[in-house]
């Protein structure tokens, strides 16, 4: 009985493995190839590794602008949907009325629908409020598409913080925005800081959106613009392009790490997902 | 804008004092107005708009831009009596079936199962490699990927290297490569869902089905599945939802070809709708993706539903 749970333990770890290393596989190209002069889409490691790939693409046109609009439409949408989804969740998780329960599903309901599918006929909203290549309008879009979502994890993770400390505020006549401020937000930050972050990694990656909606050049963020400058025109400098793709990377790499550090994130958003 | 702004200036009323219970309920709920009217102006907006502009002749160019007529069904005729519809159907259905329901669902579970098994360094390792994969942005992933696929790429060392021949394989077997992408990208949400409602099943039912000399594959059919149903359900429909509106890293890829051999419907619908300026055509594949989306997501609350009652 134990030799065969140490067999079958050492298999579990050897498929595994296995696995693993076909995760890892194709990462392997972007690591070696951003530090080889010559690169090309073979696996190699250089000969003679150089950062001058990552020299080339660091300025403003190719690197700076792109990632800080990336910073500012990604972040701007997700604070707006953090700051939505709390004041959204409060009344859901704390009160009780006729009218939680069917709004809660239409959520639910809108979590599932592919915003995909949405783009082409929100160009043609964008195009008759004239809102087509601004910031404002796509970030009131892209908050608007992770709304649902985060309103509804949010719910989940308030639904955890206990109700009878805010009784006690209410009797001491302090106003509902009051309760939420400084009851319910400092006790249920970590769950906050895990819809914040997954929201702001969801749209760092976004390709579609910012590529129907934004159209100049000096607005797109860096998941287009990397599609913009090496997608284009013929054969890439593909060395350029993997240090390229590590740079604009490693802010939601940094986010993830801290998220599964400090806050066992991952875990978390996983039970909340399972209902 | 202005509905945010007035909802976080409005006072708020003190819930449990029902003076005017009718007002009071309605202050009570004012919290949500800046997150219903944001979904209201770009969720609703938009849908509206499409069940609108799927009956027109709306275009960017010609007769469609300057003056929109109804056209009834036409556009809907026209969809399904296309060929390059239908394959657009039929890429989609193969590649969720593919990537999402067998690919990410069931190495996603596999993984979540043997994780509990596994040493912590092989866990993590292999948790770090499957959770990367699946933050790293959409583009830089189909760019990795479209390497890995290439006539020189990884996959062709690897099969040469044990004597099987090479190909390019995006544009041999596009929507395989597309697939195997998605499922490289994907499963760590499944392995993260069902890693969740695994750690929930309280040990000692599995520890009295072993006792009871319940063999592995038996106890995962008769004893693990079912504890963790209702997880499997949301997964499923969750990860096919997800799948029905993959774009960017079938864009980033192939642009849906060569040919339209890996062209499924949202790479179908924005070639009609913006290369070829076709708005309402566009639209009403639009509104055909976003049918078949509410009915899975229908499904999808049945089934927490009837869990729940």
């Amino acid at each position: 009985m134990i030799a065969r749970d140490r067999l079958s333990k050492l298999t579990s770890n050897l498929v595994l493995l296995a696995i693993g290393i076909l995760f890892v596989l194709p990462l392997l190209w972007v690591l070696f190839a951003s530090i080889n002069r010559t690169a090309g889409l073979r696996v190699e490691f250089p000969t003679d590794p150089t950062l001058g790939n990552f020299k080339a693409v660091l300025n403003t046109d190719t690197t700076y602008r792109p990632v800080l609009n990336g910073i500012v439409l990604c972040g701007g949408s997700a604070l707006l949907t953090m700051v939505c989804a709390v004041l959204a969740a409060y009344p859901l998780s704390r009160f009780k009325s006729r009218f939680n329960r069917p709004f809660l599903l239409t959520v639910l309901f809108c979590t599932g629908l592919p915003i995909t599918a949405v783009m082409v006929p929100v160009y043609g909203l964008f195009v008759q409020l004239n809102l087509v290549d601004t910031i404002g309008g796509t970030i009131m879009f892209m908050a608007t598409s992770s709304l649902p979502f985060a309103i509804w994890l949010t719910k989940t993770f308030m639904d955890g913080v206990p109700i009878s400390l805010e009784e006690a505020a209410w009797v001491d006549g302090a106003t509902n925005m009051r309760a939420l401020k400084s009851i319910v937000l400092p006790l249920m930050w970590p769950g906050i800081a895990v819809v914040l972050i997954f929201t702001f990694i969801g749209m760092w990656g976004n390709f579609f959106v910012p590529f129907m909606l934004l159209l100049s050049p000096e607005r797109l963020p860096a998941s287009v613009s990397i599609f913009t400058f090496f997608g284009q025109y013929g054969e890439p400098n593909y060395g350029q392009l993997a240090a390229y793709s590590l740079i604009y990377t490693t802010p939601v790499l940094l986010l993830y790490l801290l998220l599964s550090k400090k806050l066992g994130g991952a875990f978390a958003l996983g039970g909340a997902i399972k209902g | 804008m202005t509905t945010s702004v007035a909802a976080a200036t409005a006072p708020s009323g003190k819930p449990g004092r029902s003076g005017k219970p009718r007002a009071a309920n309605l202050l009570k709920m004012l919290p949500l107005s800046p997150a219903i009217g944001l979904m209201l102006v770009f969720l609703a907006g938009p849908i509206i708009y499409c069940i609108y502009a799927a009956f027109t002749n709306m275009a960017l160019t010609g007769t469609g831009a300057a003056n929109v007529t109804f056209v009834g069904l036409d556009n809907f005729r026209k969809a399904f009596g296309s060929s390059a519809f239908s394959n657009a159907i039929w890429l989609t259905l193969l590649f969720t079936l593919l990537s999402a329901i067998i690919g990410q669902n069931t190495l996603g579970l596999g993984l979540a199962l043997l994780m509990r098994r596994a040493n912590k360094l092989v866990r993590n390792f292999v948790g770090t490699a499957v959770i990367g994969a699946w933050v790293l942005p959409e583009v830089v992933a189909a760019y990795l990927l479209s390497a890995f696929f290439n006539d020189e790429g990884t996959l062709n060392v690897m099969l040469h290297a044990v004597g099987l021949p090479g190909q390019d394989w995006l544009y041999a077997a596009p929507i395989i490569a597309v697939s195997l992408a998605n499922i490289w990208r994907g499963t760590a949400f499944s392995m993260l869902v069902y890693s969740a409602a695994l750690s929930e099943i309280p040990k000692e039912i599995e520890e009295s089905a072993e006792m009871d000399g319940a063999a592995g594959s038996k106890r995962l059919v008769w004893v693990t599945l079912p504890m963790i149903s209702r997880a499997v359900l949301t997964n499923l429909m969750l990860i096919t939802l997800q799948t029905l509106s993959v774009f960017g890293l079938i864009y980033a890829m192939t642009r849906g070809g060569p040919g339209t051999k890996s062209q499924t419907l949202p790479l179908y619908m924005y070639e009609q709708a913006f290369s070829f300026s076709q708005i309402g055509y566009g639209t009403a594949i639009a509104l055909v993706m976003l049918a078949i989306g509410a009915v899975f997501s229908l499904i999808y609350l049945r089934g927490l539903n009837s869990e729940a009652a």
